[in-house]
């Protein structure tokens, strides 16, 4: 027969936009923050960063292989997992910790519920939710001292991030113990610059605002993210801990100091923004951003841990369906139902 | 105020393609040989045949008569004897009964069709009658006939008339020719629909990316002093044209879900309508030819053609220098709505606004890929849905849910399919929920 003409459904044309396109989009926006990582902690952040993206692709091509399913390893997003889940290390945890965190973020994160689109919750924050409970040592020691310094006065301490500098100091405080650590607290505050570019102790990507900030510009020219949810979750943030987080009472904290410290920047443009588990509502995203920095505050000022970010957006993650379906957006001359 | 952009929420922004064919001074295409007039070229209940094979037939005879309210009736669009009256394929989708004509060659009209200057004093049901008589149905492509919207229920006012110069559909120019080569018509022609409706504003709606249109428009209007017409440049964004979000761009009123324009004092007309309503008034020239686009990367040379109802689309491509080696999909409408073709021996209808013909490359769409809630498609739904939810809720066939979230509302506009990054088919999925939700509807009612 003689070749005829394609019917289909309208509409007949699409724009360029695609799953990888927008992948390759988001780790183009990670590589200042990359590049910042190998600069403030060595060459060794880099390998870190390597191995967590090779282990995330090989668990996901050899586990879509055992299920003959498609191989979507091509897509990205496990390189993205892979890369997220790295910045979320410190620079000196052995190299198996980011291999098996990476297992776990793609083999029980994502392929369990379907691949892409399916899973519930971001899987490299669920990687390294594991990988906390499992080794919290390993997670939580922070020897390596980025180049350029760190700040100052606080190297009494081992676990020298800044958030769990002042955990323990304003803990110390509030108990009327060593006056020393007033001066820790007043440092902190005053290393604005150190926490802005990256000279501080942390997680291999989340120490510079600076270089996570111009990543995102690009994400929000874009348009892969929505500045809905890292506004909302920063202002949140920032509010609360402004109003609660001081050591003089209410109204005494420093909210600079908590947006900058810490990963509320890498979680609320990088790891809140995941179009897979966030809402897609406008009005869920703010929701949802408030939704995490409610969490965020309580887990920083009373809860065991001295940061609470990756914990926050994994537990709002699960409202999402929730959040979705109540914030429906209103048809089109819907009439009120009375 | 003409100058001020108007607009709605959401949409999408398809490259607009119209260089291809707007600059076309519209051609007259040759008389066909032979016609295929489908009896059901409007939406409601087809005309009935009047005629018999071996009858013959002139130019403008009344072929078809229109059945019940809801219908309209056809015409011969060219004078010759009448061959079969049987099912052909139509350009909207299935075999529908139509009249073949075999044209004698001399176009021999069934009367004078003569200009009357005084068409104005005709009285208001004379004018209805005439439009119904001239077989016209909405030429922007939804093909509703034009003297139901007319005649509105006693309880509803139509204070507003707009005529929808849009055309929102990237590639499309028929409406953009037809505004700059018969503007008088086109104003006659609301000035008609004003009085039947005894309406007191009418607004002619283009969106800007028409500037030459829009500002011919307005000089004439200014010109002739008829400070009850305005003028409006929409801003440039698909579905502009779509009835609810012109009235939402143009008077602000938000036309309920489930409802009618005429429910806000609203009627939106198409500019080939109005200049189909001057002919049927003016000539009681019925609706026998219209302006088509034939555009694309898959025609050789795209033009703008007035084609005699009933002319097979092979014929309309043969005098735009025939189809490129790489044409590949054939499209009666624009490439967000339109309607793909499998043969090339479907008519032009009432409603064929263009012919666009895309090539190989353009044709093969994407295989779907997973939902990853990126919410592009939900910022874009015009109607305000949740295309998301709504594709998965229909794949999975649970139509009750989707009802609820308002599949009934979706407008087939496109816009969530053309931004989806995994290309996920969700028009295609909503018209086979719609079609569900109907059947569920029905029983109960």
């Amino acid at each position: 027969m003689e070749p005829k003409f394609y019917v289909s459904s309208s509409p007949h044309i699409t724009d360029n936009e695609s799953i990888p396109k927008i992948m390759y989009g988001v780790m183009l926006s990670l590589i200042p923050a990359t590049a910042g990582a190998i600069y403030f902690f060595g060459i060794r952040a880099g390998w870190i960063i390597l191995l967590s993206i090779v282990s995330a692709m090989a668990t996901e091509g050899i586990l879509q292989k055992l299920m003959k399913k498609s191989v979507t390893i091509k897509d990205g997003s496990a390189m993205v997992t892979g890369i997220l889940l790295a910045f979320n290390l410190p620079a000196e945890v052995p190299w198996w910790i980011p291999v098996i965190g990476s297992v776990f973020a793609i083999g029980i994160g994502k392929i369990p519920f379907g691949g892409l689109g399916y899973n519930p919750m971001n899987p490299a924050l669920l990687g390294r939710a594991f990988l906390l409970a499992s080794w919290p040592t390993h997670l939580t020691i922070f020897k390596t001292i980025p180049r350029g310094g760190t700040i100052s006065g606080i190297d009494v301490i081992t676990n020298a991030t800044p958030l769990n500098v002042f955990k323990i100091a304003k803990a110390s405080i509030l108990a009327e113990q060593v006056q020393d650590y007033d001066v820790a607290i007043r440092q902190l505050y005053d290393s604005y610059s150190n926490l802005f570019v990256g000279r501080v102790g942390g997680c291999l990507g989340e120490t510079s605002a600076l270089l996570l900030l111009i990543g995102a510009l690009y994400l929000i020219y874009k348009r892969y993210i929505s500045l809905k949810v890292p506004v909302s979750y920063i202002l949140t943030v920032a509010l609360l801990s402004w109003i609660f987080g001081g050591t003089e009472g209410f109204f005494s904290g420093d909210p600079l100091f908590h947006v900058l410290a810490g990963g509320l920047i890498l979680g609320a443009f990088f790891m809140a923004t995941d179009m897979v588990t966030s809402p897609v509502t406008a009005k869920g995203r703010i929701i949802f951003g408030i939704g995490c920095g409610v969490i965020t505050v309580i887990i920083r000022l009373v809860g065991g841990y001295p940061e609470g970010v990756s914990y926050s957006i994994l537990l709002m993650n699960l409202t999402v369906p929730l959040i979705n379906r109540y914030t429906r957006p209103k048809v089109f001359g819907e009439v009120k139902r009375s | 105020m003409w100058f001020k952009s108007k607009s709605f929420k959401g949409g999408v922004h398809p490259p607009e393609n119209k260089a291809f064919s707007d600059n076309k001074v519209i051609e007259k295409l040759p008389l066909p040989e032979r016609v295929v007039i489908p009896l059901a070229q409007h939406i409601g209940a087809p005309a009935e045949p009047i005629v018999s094979v071996g009858d013959e037939v002139k130019t403008g005879q009344k072929i078809g008569q229109s059945k019940g309210f809801v219908s309209v009736p056809c015409h011969a669009s060219i004078s010759g004897i009448v061959k079969k009256i049987e099912p052909r394929p139509h350009p909207v989708g299935g075999d529908v009964l139509a009249i073949e004509i075999e044209g004698d060659g001399n176009d021999i009209m069934s009367q004078d069709f003569d200009f009357n200057p005084d068409y104005m004093v005709q009285s208001v049901d004379e004018m209805k009658e005439n439009i119904l008589e001239a077989g016209i149905a909405g030429m922007g492509g939804a093909t509703f006939p034009t003297h139901v919207k007319l005649s509105p229920p006693p309880d509803k006012t139509i204070d507003t008339l707009i005529l929808n110069g849009a055309e929102c559909e990237p590639f499309l120019t028929s409406d953009a020719r037809l505004m700059i080569e018969f503007p008088k018509e086109i104003i006659e022609g609301l000035r008609i629909l004003m009085k039947i409706l005894n309406c007191k504003r009418g607004y002619i709606a283009i969106e800007k990316n028409k500037p030459n249109a829009i500002s011919l428009f307005h000089k004439l209007i200014n010109d002739s002093k008829q400070s009850d017409i305005n003028v409006v440049g929409l801003k440039v964004k698909y579905p502009q044209g779509a009835e609810k979000q012109l009235i939402k761009a143009i008077v602000n009123r938000n036309v309920p879900a489930g409802g009618l324009p005429m429910d806000v004092g609203c009627l939106v007309q198409n500019v080939g309508t109005a200049k189909a309503v001057y002919d049927a008034i003016s000539k009681k020239l019925p609706l026998i030819e219209r302006v088509v686009t034939v555009t694309g990367k898959g025609i050789k040379e795209p033009k703008n053609v007035l084609a005699r109802i009933g002319t097979p689309f092979q014929q309309v491509i043969d005098f735009c220098g025939g189809l490129t080696d790489d044409a590949a999909k054939i499209i009666n409408g624009g490439p967000m709505m339109g309607i793909a073709q499998f043969d090339l021996e479907v008519p032009v209808i009432k409603g064929t606004s263009g012919i666009v013909i895309l090539n190989t490359k353009q044709a093969i769409l994407p295989q779907p890929q997973p939902c990853i809630s990126c919410a592009r498609c939900v910022d874009s739904c015009p109607m305000g849905l949740m295309p998301n939810y709504l594709a998965t809720l229909v794949e999975n066939q649970k139509f009750e849910q989707a009802k609820e979230f308002n599949i009934k509302d979706c407008i087939e506009c496109g816009s969530c399919s053309y931004v989806c990054p995994s290309k996920i088919r969700h028009v295609h999925l909503f018209k086979f929920g719609k079609m569900h939700v109907a059947k569920m509807m029905k029983p109960a009612a």
